[in-house]
Order: C-alpha cells, then structure tokens, then sequence
C-alpha cells in the first residue's frame, strides 16, 4: 500500500495517540500505524455491499425482549463488603484518598 | 491410562461410588501438571530454553492450595453423605481473564499483573459451589486479543500438546492446551471471535461457544462487551454439557443474563438425532486470505477439512438425519471486516478504564502532571495488541468516520444475523437445527508464523466470528487428524439458546466415531513426558 493510499497517516496516527492517552516508541508506533492501515483495508470490503439505507444498527446478536431479560432491579444503595480489597489494588491510596500526580486545569474566565 | 486421562463423568461416578477420592483426582492432575506443562508465563521470562520448547506452558498461576482445600471439603461432604454438587472433586482450570477473588488476575497482562480480584466471576463461583477444584490460572493472549496465545505478556506462551512447535490456538490456548494434555478435566474459557472454538479445534477438545447471554459475563474482564461469551472446554460433548449445566443461567449481577431456564443438558444428550435437519453451505467452504500485496483472494477450504465435513454430514445421515445442502450464508465472508470495527471500538471503551490510578499498574518514571501518568502508564503496561485495538477502535469511532465505518459494520451485522435466522426459521425454506461447517481455515500454525501479522492473525477466525455476530451457539468438535498429524475440528452451529441440540449431536458423532482408529491417538506431549 503506498503512503498516498493510507488511511492512517502520520498525522493522524499522532494525534490518535494523544486521544489514546498512550506513549509509544518509534518501533511501536511504526508497526502499529502500518497495521492500521493494513486492517482498514481489510474492513474498505464492506463498501462492496450494497446497503437498504433501512437495515437497521445490530449492536448486539440475540434479541432481548420480555421472555429473557431480567427485569429492571430496585436501584437501592448496596454497602461493598470489603471496600479494603478495593482500595488497596490503587498504586497509592492515603488517608481515604487515591493519590494522583497534579492535575492540569484551566481558570475559567 | 491414568486417572486425570478419564472424563469428568466418569471420575464423578468414581467419586461417588468412594472408589477414588477427590485429593486422589486432583493428585493425578497436579503430576500431570508437573510432567509436561512446564514453567509457568512470568512477565520476565528470560531466554527460551529446549526444555521449554517441548512443554506445555499452560499455566500463568497454580493454585494448590486452594484446590487441596476444596477437594478435601469434597472428600468430607461424600464421606458424610451429603451431595458434593454435580462437578464434586472435578479439577478445572479458568483462562486468566477471570476474576476470582485472592488470586492474580491479569488477563495476561502487565497491566494487570499486580490485580488481585476483589471479587469472583459468577461462572467460577458456580463451578466452585458444584464442587469442581480451581487448578489456577491459565494463559491467553493478552486481553484475549489474538487467536494464537503468544500475546501474552506472560512468556512463556501455551504451546500446543499435539506438537509443542505449534501453536495451540487462542485465545483460549491455555485452557484448550490444559484440558487436551490431561491436566484438567475441564476449562473455563471466553469466546468473542472464536476463541474458544479455534484452540478447542487446533487441540483436539470440545470446545462450546454459548449463546451470548447463556453464561453470566460477571466478573469476566471485557474485551467486546457485545460478543464476550464464557463457555466450556472439555474432552466430551458430556464433560462440557454436565460444566454448562452448572454455570449457565440468570445473574441478577449480569442485565445480559438471559432469564431462560437452563435445561438438563445432560439428559439431552441421549435424544434420537433422526428426523434432525442439519445444514451444508458452500460459503462455509469459501476461506479468504489477504495477500502480500494486500488484495484478497477466495479459495476453497483445505481438502482435508472439507472432507471431515462431509464425513461428518454423511454419519449424521445414517442416524437418520436429513442433510440440506447449498444453505446460504453470503454474509459469512464480512464477518471478519465488521469485526474488526465493532470489537474495536467496544475494546477501545473497555480499556479506558486502565489508567494507573485505581488498579493495576502506574509507571516508576517520574511525571509532572496526570495526562503523562496516564499516557506513560498506559504506554508501559499495554502490549501491541491492546494498543492496536484502542488506536482503531478510536478511529473508526471518530464521529467523521462513524457513518462509513462503524455504524456501517452495525448494519452488516444485522445482515450476518438475518442469514442464521433465515437457515433456522422454523417455518423457513431451510429449518435447520443446526449448521454443519470447518471450524477454523487451518489446522494449528507454527509458532511465530503468523504472529504480528494482524490481518492474517483475525481471518485465522473467520469461520467462527459470524456466530459472534448473530449471537448463536456453536461448538467445536474433534474429528481426526490432518496429514500433518494435527487434530482438525468441525463445527454445529445452531439457533439462539440451542446448546442441548448442539451437545447432542456432537454426542452422536462422538458415538459413531468411537471406533475410529484416530480417537486412540494420545498428545505427543504425553508420549514424551
């Protein structure tokens, strides 16, 4: 796929990862952009189908209707039996607080 | 053969009747263990040596204790006289993207790798509360993203018994890999292109796909929350119809849950298959394959894979069921392109949650401000293959590109639905009760042949995703062995909530093909060790 046809360009893929809140070296960032393209190409096979602009969106398979779904639970408070075996999975809990670095904001005018 | 070869049936009556005891069970699967799997997937590996090229590898975490614990309590309550549960004394294992409370659960990956679950998925809680025995943790790829198992963050990755220089499937490969070298009876797996089904065909085992819905995903770390599907591994249509039992059904914990009785999968078992309609399409023998210079080409399924089917189709026929060939699925080749949109973006919002602040694992380097602890983070711990998942999964979701690329691939899929419930219509042209197909392309691949090729990597599950899709059943089931000595698996693929019909006939098949000189064949891992 030459760089003209790809979907995925530098750009793009840059400001992708910024989206993705993810850092990447320049070996990871490679593979990963080429097989973004190669996947979107992949995926331009669905253009070939013509489509009723009425088929309506599937977000899931099976239907739910009365018959198997649950039905709405009361929404009461539940206390969390445990809530140390909780906490203490955070990288840096004190005094009842997760500890984070600073947090960027802006003054509102 | 010896104890830890038998099914989990078998061994139950055992139990039972007080010929063996449960800590004897589980003593046989822990020496199976020791013998062939291997050092354990550690996240610092160090260099590869001979002696881990020919073993298993199945494990990320053992769990001996808990295991000795639960087997004695089995061993107590039948010495008692009390009911031990339906899986008393019955070792099994959970593909690590499982929670279960106390125990690392990493989804094998750095990421979560210091995550001890607070809490236990439904689906492990109830083969517990059945009496069955947690082995430990078993391998996958990371997050479940792949269809080989050498994902994983923990090195080294599950190798398969068959032949240790090939790989076992995935993303299931640990728990397809335990459950054919005789280390547990049973494994937990998920399925969300095919996950189980493939590894259950490249090792020779049952594997079932449920309905989606038909298991609780309560506590199963998601991939795509839409397609996710716990099911069973297992050496029989009866060792997996007896775990199903067991875990399947309502959760109040799990909306998706579905509300339907679960039936005595077991008892279904010994239902007649004549008069049983089952489904032949030539789209099922269509395979695509993408090409070095990047265009796609259809060719028919390997010979031998195409063969088993109608091996199979015949044997279905002479125990009186009709074969209806030329079923249409024109939707079937789309399933990998839709896939590759929709369980992306479902798999980019699952894992925005990771983040290195409330769980899991937060970068040493020194940051200054938190979108930096997030993105170092983030960039750590994640392998390729989940940052992969989220780069396209944002894309494709991007609201310039959602029309042409996500909400078209949503469209699809109702199209993919609307060929299964058109083949199983009941007052339709077909009125299948199930559909007979290949499971996977190819038997097992070699390790490293296929890995990071993303592209050639999906379309190893381009013969399971459409059932993903639809949300129907469908299992694996073995059916010999390819010229290359690899075990080849076909699959049933049938209508919502129908897993009792799909048990039953693999049952049948496995009752007709008794005899046959290949069901005596043992994993060379077994010959070896």
């Amino acid at each position: 796929m030459s760089e003209k046809e790809q979907a995925i360009t530098p750009e793009v893929f840059d400001h992708l990862v910024q989206l993705a809140a993810l850092e990447l070296d320049e070996k990871q960032a490679e593979y990963l952009r080429r097989e973004l393209n190669s996947q979107l190409s992949a995926v331009r096979e669905l253009e070939a189908i013509q489509l009723d602009p009425d088929t309506p969106l599937a977000s899931h398979g099976v239907p739910y209707d009365e018959h198997n779904s649950p039905a709405l639970r009361v929404d009461e408070w539940q206390a969390c039996a445990d809530v140390d075996a909780i906490t203490r999975q955070a990288p840096q809990f004190e005094d009842g607080y997760l500890i984070v670095p600073d947090i960027p904001h802006t003054t509102l005018e | 053969m010896e104890l830890c070869d038998l099914s989990a049936v078998e061994v139950r009556d055992l139990l039972l009747e007080k010929k063996v005891s449960a800590v004897e069970v589980l003593d046989a699967c822990q020496t199976r263990i020791d013998a062939v799997d291997g050092r354990a997937g550690t996240l610092d590996p160090g260099p590869e040596t001979e002696e881990d090229a020919q073993r298993v590898h199945a494990f990320i975490t053992r769990t001996p204790e808990l295991a000795r614990a639960q087997a004695e309590a089995v061993d107590k309550k039948i010495a008692a006289g009390e009911d031990p549960g339906p899986l008393a004394g019955i070792p099994f294992t959970v593909k690590d993207i499982f929670c279960v409370k106390d125990t690392p659960s990493t989804a094998a990956s750095r990421i979560l790798a210091n995550f001890n679950a607070p809490y236990t998925a439904t689906a492990v809680e109830r083969l517990q509360a059945a009496g069955a025995l947690m082995l430990g943790k078993v391998n996958l790829d990371e997050f479940t993203y792949g269809s080989s198992s050498e994902s994983s963050a923990f090195q080294p990755s599950p190798r398969n018994p068959w032949d240790t220089s090939r790989v076992p499937g995935g993303s299931s490969g640990g728990s397809a890999a335990s459950v054919a070298a005789g280390e547990a009876f049973l494994s937990l797996g998920t399925d969300t292109a095919g996950s189980i089904r493939q590894p259950a065909a490249f090792c020779g085992v049952v594997g079932l796909k449920p309905t989606y819905g038909r298991v609780s995903r309560y506590g199963l770390i998601a991939f795509g929350s839409s397609l996710d599907c716990p099911g069973p591994l297992a050496r029989s249509a009866k060792d997996a119809a007896l775990m199903l039992g067991a875990m399947a059904g309502a959760d109040p914990r799990d909306a998706t849950a579905a509300t339907l009785d679960v039936p005595n999968y077991l008892a279904a078992l010994e239902k007649e298959v004549k008069g049983k309609r089952i489904g032949l399409s030539p789209d099922y023998f269509q395979i695509t394959f993408p090409q070095a210079d990047g265009a796609y080409s259809q060719q028919p399924v390997p010979e031998e894979m195409r063969a088993a089917v109608l091996q199979a189709a015949e044997i279905y026929r002479a125990l009186g069921a009709e074969i209806i060939e030329d079923v249409p699925m024109p939707n079937t080749r789309y399933g990998i392109p839709v896939y590759f949109v929709i369980s992306r973006v479902e798999a980019a919002s699952n894992l925005h949650r990771y983040d290195g602040v409330k769980y899991g694992y937060r970068t040493q380097q020194a940051v200054g401000e938190l979108k930096d602890l997030y993105r170092k983070s983030r960039g750590e711990g994640f392998g390729l293959q989940p940052k992969l998942r989220i780069l396209m999964g944002m894309y494709v979701s991007a609201a310039q590109y959602s029309e042409q690329y996500y909400r078209r691939a949503l469209r699809v899929r109702t199209l993919i639905r609307r060929d299964f419930e058109e083949a199983f219509d009941p007052q339709g042209k077909y009125r299948l009760d199930a559909l007979l197909t290949p499971t996977t392309p190819t038997s097992a691949f070699p390790i490293k042949d296929v890995y990071g090729d993303s592209v050639l990597m999906q379309y190893a599950d381009q013969l399971t995703v459409p059932a993903n899709h639809a949300g129907v059943p469908g299992i694996s089931l073995p059916a010999g062995f390819g010229a290359d000595g690899l075990p080849i698996g076909l699959q049933l693929l049938g209508p919502d909530y129908s897993e009792a019909t799909l048990l039953q006939l693999t049952h049948a098949y496995e009752q007709a093909s008794a005899g046959a000189e290949w069901r005596a064949k043992r994993p060379t891992v077994l010959e070896v060790h």
